[in-house]
This record gives structure tokens, sequence and C-alpha cells, in this order.
């Protein structure tokens, strides 16, 4: 006999709505190869061999140096501190071979006999002022501009998730307070704020998470609040406080959940705005460390060579707006699938 | 109506301060001494460590950065209510005055700016909301949707590296606003001279807000046409230009109106991003020069300035709704 089924769920009617938008599916389906990009960034784009034989035994020297920088393991004599490329091409000899990544160079490998070539079969994107490959640095970039946008995004919906949910929950005293300091940081010019601690502290990518974390909250504890205001009041919020739950459960196990719909959307927007902005910091140069490869930076090193190569700030641009279109595509999508009636 | 504004107006005054606490504290607790950065290339040059100690110690003095915070706070405050934003570290010429000189280049900059994107947006979204689902307004949705995505200092770098100079095209110039010799041509060259320098940092200002503005006519435009007043006139006879034009147009403008509020602080704040890259003197670039020379009171004053402008476009945005909408009172809202 078969079971009586359930009926469907809303995150299950959510999805439904979601995959029936083909335009916001493979907005999704970019965000997730660009995250596969960029955790495989270094089997994309490397200067050394993926696999090679050498007097007939097998090295894998790029799992190597993930376990080397673990300290698990160490590099062997013959292979400390070279190029593979000049070892392979020097001692090599019959039956030895390698087989290097796509991209065969690594994001800040100088080479200063192919300075500003446009792209070719060896440099699928062109290299840059001093010789280093295009391809390999916007792929090592998609890194940053992933990792900032997630973290930071996720910084600023926890607290805003939690500042909102006290405020909308407890009313009174906390919620003049929060709504004063929603308030206080939305008045306050946001990017203007950014790049003046940004550029006071020292460059590095978690500097920039934390303060685009800590200065957006506002919008999604606005969010959150309103949520709550509507929910509180409703029959089983009642019921669960009925039931002897603390306030702790009915905020985070009952009311919550059913709230996060249009906090959701709004990160998934936010994700595309603190790519924007990372890569705005680090075009103007308050942004990452220059060891670190950025779209942004990229294209700030393009501005400053006049004439320059249409490939320095035609691919990274890209690279930028295929990234935030997507995001943007994803949100549009999650929007009309949560709430079918703004759909416009 | 008068007395709930005048509330308004009141309870700016908690969030003015909480604001010029917050941004003073967020620039002081920042790491970064002025007084070094000042004198840093002073104790390079004459090498002598404590001729410089002393020197920094002066200006420390001078400017008080010496005294406690608290201190310090209470100073700018008193002086922030007289619009005395002091002097700035690198030139010692009163802040006032440097934003007085920017201003004007930044509203004439962004004024245009905005004049262009509703000029453009309003009749793009009607005829999409008018045409739904047609070709004409899936390929004008799908170019929006890009120009919404698209970073501005990409655009300018391209239109930089591409049309202005380089080894490309030499179409626009890309520096400032004027050319250097333009002073003694006649009028209707230093005309057409600065129209030709405004056109690429116009276009990299528009098109981002012409792309939000089309959306969100296009949007309200739909709301409105869904509605039964629009039904009733169509159905007592009249044309379609008139139900659009007269009933529809106008009640759809309403948070598009009401949006030129939120768009008020860019207009004076001008853009970072575009100011620095066309080296146009306004206060987009004033606020980069003043981060990059860590100019305490410069900065303050551009933050407090850029605050108090987006307060008053909250206000501004509230005082439009009862304007364009009679429906829209606030007596009520506010006895609750």
């Amino acid at each position: 006999m078969k079971r009586a089924q359930r009926p469907e769920g809303y995150w299950q009617i959510v999805s439904r709505q979601f995959r029936n938008n083909r335009v916001a599916t493979a907005g999704l389906i970019v965000v997730l190869l660009l995250f596969i990009l960029a955790a495989s960034a270094d089997f994309i784009a490397n200067d050394k061999p993926l696999v090679m034989s050498y007097r007939s035994e097998i090295y894998f020297p790029v799992l190597k140096d993930y376990a080397a920088w673990l300290g698990v393991s160490r590099w062997e004599a013959p292979f400390q501190n070279v190029s593979f490329k000049d070892f392979a091409a020097m001692n090599f000899k019959q039956g030895d071979w390698a087989q290097f990544p796509p991209v065969r160079y690594s994001p800040n490998e100088v080479s200063l006999t192919s300075v500003l070539r446009p792209p070719s079969a060896q440099h699928f994107l062109g290299t840059d002022d001093i010789g280093r490959d295009i391809a390999s640095r916007v792929v090592h970039g998609s890194r940053v501009s992933l990792s900032v946008g997630f973290v930071a995004v996720s910084i600023y919906v926890l607290i805003g998730v939690v500042i909102g949910a006290f405020a909308g929950y407890y009313g009174g005293i906390v919620d003049i307070v929060a709504s004063r300091a929603i308030e206080i940081m939305l008045t306050i010019p946001t990017f203007f704020l950014i790049i003046t601690v940004v550029a006071f502290l020292p460059p590095s990518i978690l500097n920039i998470m934390i303060v685009i974390g800590i200065t957006n909250w506002p919008t999604v504890a606005r969010l959150t609040r309103g949520e709550f205001l509507k929910t509180k009041s409703l029959e089983y919020v009642v019921a669960a406080q009925a039931l002897g739950a603390s306030d702790f459960r009915t905020i985070f196990r009952h009311i919550l959940p059913n709230s996060m719909a249009p906090v959701f959307v709004a990160a998934t927007f936010g994700v595309a705005s603190a790519i924007l902005i990372e890569s705005t910091l680090s075009f103007l140069g308050f942004g990452v460390p220059p060891s670190k490869p950025s779209w942004g930076s990229i294209l700030s090193n393009a501005r400053q060579l006049l004439p320059s190569g249409w490939w320095l700030t035609v691919f990274p641009g890209l690279a930028i707006f295929l990234t935030v279109t997507s995001y943007n595509l994803v949100g549009e999508g999650l929007r009309d699938a949560a709430d079918p009636r703004l759909k416009g | 109506m008068r007395s709930y504004f005048v509330k308004r107006l009141l309870l700016m005054i908690p969030t003015l301060l909480g604001i010029s606490l917050v941004s003073f504290l967020i620039i002081h607790l920042t790491p970064g001494d002025p007084a070094l950065l000042k004198l840093g290339d002073t104790e390079q040059r004459s090498g002598n460590q404590l001729l410089a100690a002393q020197i920094i110690d002066e200006t420390r003095a001078l400017y008080g950065l010496d005294q406690p915070l608290h201190v310090q706070y209470l100073r700018w405050l008193r002086r922030l209510v007289t619009f005395d934003f002091g002097e700035s570290l690198r030139d010692h010429r009163p802040i006032i005055d440097k934003l007085r000189e920017r201003i004007p280049v930044s509203v004439r900059l962004s004024g245009i700016s905005l004049l262009f994107a509703y000029l453009i947006s309003i009749p793009i979204g009607i005829r999409s909301a008018t045409h739904p689902h047609s070709i004409g307004d899936r390929i004008t949705t799908v170019l929006l949707f890009g120009l919404y995505s698209l970073p501005n200092f990409w655009i300018a770098t391209m239109a930089i590296v591409y049309l202005g100079g380089g080894d490309f095209w030499r179409v626009f110039p890309v520096y400032g606003l004027a050319s250097p010799n333009a002073a003694a041509w006649p009028w209707w060259q230093r005309l057409e001279d600065q129209l030709w320098h405004l056109v690429l940092p116009i276009t990299c200002l528009t098109y981002y807000t012409l792309a939000v503005l089309s959306r969100y006519m296009r949007v309200g435009m739909i709301e409105i046409i869904r509605q039964d007043f629009i039904r009733t006139a169509r159905a007592k006879g009249l044309g379609e230009r008139i139900v659009v034009y007269r009933h529809a147009l106008r009640n759809s403008l309403i948070p598009i109106v009401t949006l030129m509020a939120d768009l008020l602080p860019a207009l004076i704040g001008g853009s970072i991003v575009v100011e620095t890259l066309f080296s146009i003197p306004g206060m987009g670039s004033l606020s980069y020069e003043a981060v990059y020379t860590r100019d305490y009171p410069l900065l303050m004053g551009i933050f407090t300035l850029s605050a108090f402008l987006t307060l008053l476009g909250i206000l501004l945005a509230d005082l439009l709704y009862t304007l364009v909408d009679p429906r829209i009172r606030y007596e009520k809202s506010a006895a609750a």
C-alpha cells in the first residue's frame, strides 16, 4: 500500500518554481561552475605538472604542493624550488613525460621574455606588462571574488538576522535601539565607509570580507525584523509558546525558518554587489594584497598601461560581469519563485 | 502634516549625532597616523630622528591629535554645529571651502546624468509595459539586466583605453572637464569642448541609473495597467493614448519620482570611481584624495555631509510621496 503523499513543503514549491525558470537555472549552473573553477584553480592553471613520470617513477607535483603546504610531506631533493618546465626541458630523457594543466602558468609567474603578448596558443588570454599569464590570473582571481562574496554576505546575514529577529520578536526598547542603529547605518555612505576603513587597514582579503560584512547588515536586519513582526502573532507561534518553548527555540526553530525567504533573496543579490565592491576596491588599489591576483587588480593594472592590450581589459571585466550577472539571475529567479506576486 | 515633519526633523538630531560619533570613531580608531604620514618624507629627507619626532609632536598638538578621543570628538562636534569642519591636514585650507568648490562640479555632472536617465528610462518603461512580453520588451529587459550588472569601473576603463587614448581610437578626451588652453577660445568652441569632455563620464554615470529606473518604471506601469480604474477608463471608451499617458502614467510615476530622493546623496557625493578615472575635480575625487592622504578632518567633513544629505533625502522622499500621491497622509501614522 502506498503511503499518502505528504503535501509539498514551501521550499519544495520554491525549488520547483525555480527549476521551471530556465534563465535562473542557467545562472545557478554558472555559479556552481565558477565555484568548481575556484576550488580547482590549482589543477587548471599551474606551472607544475599534474602528473609526471621521471626515471620511471610517477609524481603528482600539484598534489604534492598541497601536501608540502600542509606539512604532511616534503619535496624530494631534485624538485626543491625548481621550475618544472625548465626541469623537464633539461633533465627529461627517453620515457620521461609530464602532463601539465590546461593553463601551464601560475598566476604570479613573471616572464620578461613574453611581455604584453596577445592571446595565443601558449597564453590563451595573453600576458601583462611583466609577462604574467592572464588566463591563469583570471582563473585564480575567481577565488578572491567568490570567497569575498560568500563570506562577506554570510557575515552580514548572520548579524542582520540576529539583530532583526530580536528587534522584531521582543519589540519595545530592544526594537527602538535596533531601529535607531539600523537607521544610522543606512544613512552612512557605505561605499565611502568601506573604502576609508579598508584603506587604513593592511591589505588583506579577510579585512575586506569583515568590512563589507559589518557595514551591510542593516538591510537584512530590516527585512528580518519586518518578517518577525508579521509572524510573531500567528497561531503556530502562539502554540509553540503555549507548549512552553523557550524564546530562543521559538525564534530560531519556529519563526526563523519561515522568515528566511526574503533574506535568501537579498543575500543572493548581496553576493553580486559584494563581488562588485571587492573588485572596485582592488581596482582603486585598496583591495587585496598585490601577491593575490584579483579581477579588479588586473583591470587596475591595465588602466595604468596606456596604450595597453585589449586582452588586459576585456577578460577580467567579462569575468566580473559573468559572475555578477549569474548571481543577479539566481536572485531574480529565487525572488519570483519565493513570492510569485512580485513577478514583474 | 506640518507637525509630522517638525517631528521628523527633530528625530534627525539623535540620528545625526549617532552618525557623527560612528564616523568619528571609525576614522580615529583605524590605524594610520596622519602626523606620521604627513612627515614621512620630511623624516627621510632630514634623516634626523629627533627633529622629526619633534615636528610630529608639534603637528599633533596643532591639530589636537594629542588630546584624548572624547575631547577631540566634542571639539569637532562643537565646530560642526557652526559648519566649521576645520582645516585640511594637507594644505591647511578650510574644509568648507574645499567642499564649496567641489560640490558644483558634482552637481552639474550628476544632474545632467540624472536628467538623461529619467528622459530615457520613462519612455522605455512605458513602451515595455504597454507591450509586455513582446520581442521589443524582451530585448530591452535583457539589455537592461546586462547594464545593471556591468561594473562601472570596467566600462570607464574600456572607454578610456578604446575611445580616449592609447593605440585604439582617440575620439574623446579623458582628462578633466575642459581642454587646458580652452580659456582663450571663443564661447562656442569652449561649449563644444566641454560637451565633448562630458560624453564619456556622463555615459559611465548614467547607464546604471537608467537600468534601475527603467525596471522600476516597467514594473510600476504594469501594476497600474492591471488596476480597475484603468479598466474603467478603457470601458468608458477613452483612447489608448489618453488611458496610458493621462491615467496610467501619472500614477506609475510615483515610485520613480520618489526614487529621486535616493539619488540626491549621489548627486552631491559624486562618483568616486568615475570622477577619479576621468580626473574630474568633484566630490567623488575629493573623497578618494581624502582617503588616500588620510586627511581626517576632510574625511569627517565629507562623511557628515553625505550622511546629512541621505537623511534629507529620506525626508524628501516622504514629502514627495504625499505631494504626488494625495492618498498618503502621515497624520494618522504619526498619531498612532
